[in-house]
């Protein structure tokens, strides 16, 4: 920084001598200057060597009855017409699809008041502020690992010394019930993620819009309503947005919770491609990946649309 | 925390000093109990490998160990052969760190200083679209691609996390670059700085706060991934440590003592760094979040 400043320093010293006709030459070669473009190329030509052209190989592919390896030949839109009258990946899609909008709206709702909670004047701020964010830090599988002992042996056994009847058997174990436990774990670790943009979003709002409404004999309940929800908004947009689609990639803690079972109950979409190697489906699930693709940005198109205009600025 | 404190200025109504002083405790109280859906796994987490045996395979777990075991840490260090795992992983955050650093920033300079040209901002756009390609959608070619390249193992992952947090670190870069006039270095440029001692100088020393975010957000997200070792990584032993983890969870059923010992070693290097540098990260993070 200091050696910047004193590049900066002596540079205005001498710059009058050096006067206008440099300055124009200056401007010019940097308009034209190739140093630009280096420092742009490994940013663009990673991307298109390992995401673009990839994707455009496994869209090619869709069309295909490739197996992952061996011969093959297009097929035209067959694998997407089978894909329509697959059980199992329309299951994927129910279940990934109902399990984001219920995480992305529990974990909005927890981030927010805990967000509201730990901007208040509370006592052990520094600590519970530290207390909430450790989920953010660890690693999504090995949490999952740790509330797999949780909710299948943990609390089953608790439960049965209790004497609490319908708790001793696994939430995991449950077909009807897995997906309650893989929303949990997910937002479990999400909320430190929402949490982060809810504090930052608060800290906006300043103090005296509350202090006014709370002469007018707004309560705290008809605050939160009239000022801190409005003004927040954008935010819950932001939170949204990326959550859901975070949520629809579900795969780490799926894996280490119920490995998509019981049955297929729990398989996210994410799963099922990548079953795509190991079962010699690769073409048909790469047409999954394609409609997974268009589902995903057909979802984040709606809601920008469906939430644009909705936030208020001061 | 001092660092979530910007400049404006937070007052409450003193007159009712009362009211809000039994309010916050209530508050503090339903935090407090809020805070227990945290600690309460911790606490599990970090018992259960000092149980022995039949503790750790009897009960619900809450209880607190007596006799203490340290054998399980020594059992499930050679069990995953943690040195090696810890190896590979520090290989690809260094990768995914240095890289995302690297390129996200110089990329983004140049897109901020050419903005009137086509290409640049074209580029700007094309690498934001990423945003909207999760790994999913292009995993079964880029085993294909990186298996063809010789990627298949902890280096191509590496580099599959700086693609895959590119666009979002480019955001920020390009957003902070934005309220950083060309004016601070043109004069440095006058006296016959490149463009490139520009950056190097005058530019990257500014960036400092930005650095720190990219930088954490790479590091725990290469660090604690799973998805894109477990399918990228050719060889089994050349995984990370999330990934062996798998061996427990497949295999011992009752030893919920080694495997915890296991969990914990893993985890361990994110807690501790959290916990001594809270201050640090968290403000790191928020810087992010504000952009």
């Amino acid at each position: 920084m200091s050696t910047a400043a004193g590049t900066v320093g002596t540079a205005l010293a001498v710059e009058t001598d050096t006067g206008q006709p440099q300055q124009a030459l200056d401007h010019r070669e940097r308009r034209f200057d190739p140093t630009y473009l280096l420092m742009l190329f490994p940013a663009v030509a990673l991307f298109t060597v390992f995401i673009t052209i990839p994707a455009l190989i496994g869209m090619l592919f869709s069309l295909t009855n490739y197996s992952g390896f061996g011969s093959w030949k297009f097929v035209g839109l067959s694998n997407f017409t089978s894909l329509a009258g697959d059980q199992t990946i329309l299951g994927s899609y129910w279940f990934t699809i109902y399990f984001s909008v219920i995480t992305t709206i529990l974990v909005n709702v927890i981030a927010l008041a805990l967000a509201i909670g730990l901007n208040s004047k509370i006592k052990l701020k520094t600590a519970l502020r530290g207390v909430f964010f450790v989920p953010m830090v660890l690693s999504g599988i090995v949490v999952a690992y740790v509330f797999k002992y949780l909710l299948g042996t943990s609390i089953p056994a608790l439960a049965t010394s209790l004497g609490w009847t319908g708790g001793e058997t696994s939430l995991l174990g449950s077909p009807h019930w897995a997906w309650l436990g893989v929303v949990l774990v997910t937002a479990w670790q999400a909320v430190p993620g929402m949490l982060i943009i809810y504090l930052a979003g608060l800290l906006s709002i300043p103090g005296e819009v509350y202090e006014a409404a709370s002469l007018d004999g707004a309560g705290a309940w008809k605050a939160f309503r009239s000022i801190t929800l409005p003004l927040m908004a954008g935010y819950v947009v932001i939170n949204s947005v990326l959550g859901f689609k975070n949520f629809l990639n579900a795969y780490d803690i799926i894996v280490g919770l119920t490995g998509g079972g019981p049955g297929t109950s729990t398989t996210s979409i994410a799963m099922s491609i990548f079953t795509g190697f190991q079962t010699g489906d690769y073409a048909y699930q790469m047409a999954n990946a394609v409609v997974f693709f268009i589902v995903t940005i057909a979802i984040s198109l709606g809601q920008l649309f469906f939430m644009r205009g909705r936030e208020v600025n001061l | 925390m001092a660092t979530l404190n910007p400049t404006a200025p937070r007052r409450r109504p003193s007159r009712r000093a009362t009211d809000t002083e039994r309010a916050n405790w209530k508050t503090t109280t339903i935090l407090l109990l809020c805070s227990l859906t945290i600690l309460l796994p911790l606490y599990l987490a970090i018992t259960m490998p000092f149980k022995n045996n039949q503790q750790a395979s009897s009960g619900s777990g809450f209880s607190l160990p007596s006799p203490i075991d340290l054998g399980n840490f020594k059992i499930a260090w050679d069990t995953v052969g943690f040195p090696k795992a810890l190896f590979f992983s520090v290989v690809i955050a260094i990768i995914a760190v240095a890289g995302s650093l690297i390129v996200s920033s110089m990329a983004a300079y140049a897109i901020v200083r050419n903005w009137d040209h086509k290409l640049y901002r074209f580029s700007y756009f094309y690498l934001l679209a990423a945003m909207f390609i999760p790994f999913p959608v292009v995993a079964l070619p880029q085993v294909q691609l990186t298996a063809f390249l010789h990627l298949d193992n902890p280096i191509g992952v590496g580099l599959l996390h700086i693609l895959f947090g590119m666009s979002f670190n480019v955001l920020l870069y390009t957003a902070f670059l934005r309220s950083v006039p060309f004016e601070l270095e043109e004069s440095a440029r006058l006296d016959g700085c490149s463009t490139w001692m520009a950056f190097r100088r005058i530019i990257l020393p500014l960036l400092g706060p930005m650095n720190a975010t990219v930088g954490i957000f790479a590091f725990l997200a290469s660090w604690n991934d799973f998805m894109m070792p477990s399918i990228i990584t050719a060889n089994p032993a050349q995984q990370t440590l999330p990934v062996v983890q798998a061996l427990f969870a497949n295999a011992l059923t009752t030893n919920y003592n080694i495997a915890f010992a296991s969990y914990l070693m893993a985890m361990a290097p994110t807690l501790i760094v959290y916990v001594f540098a809270q201050r640090w990260v968290m403000s790191g993070v928020t810087q992010g979040a504000i952009k």
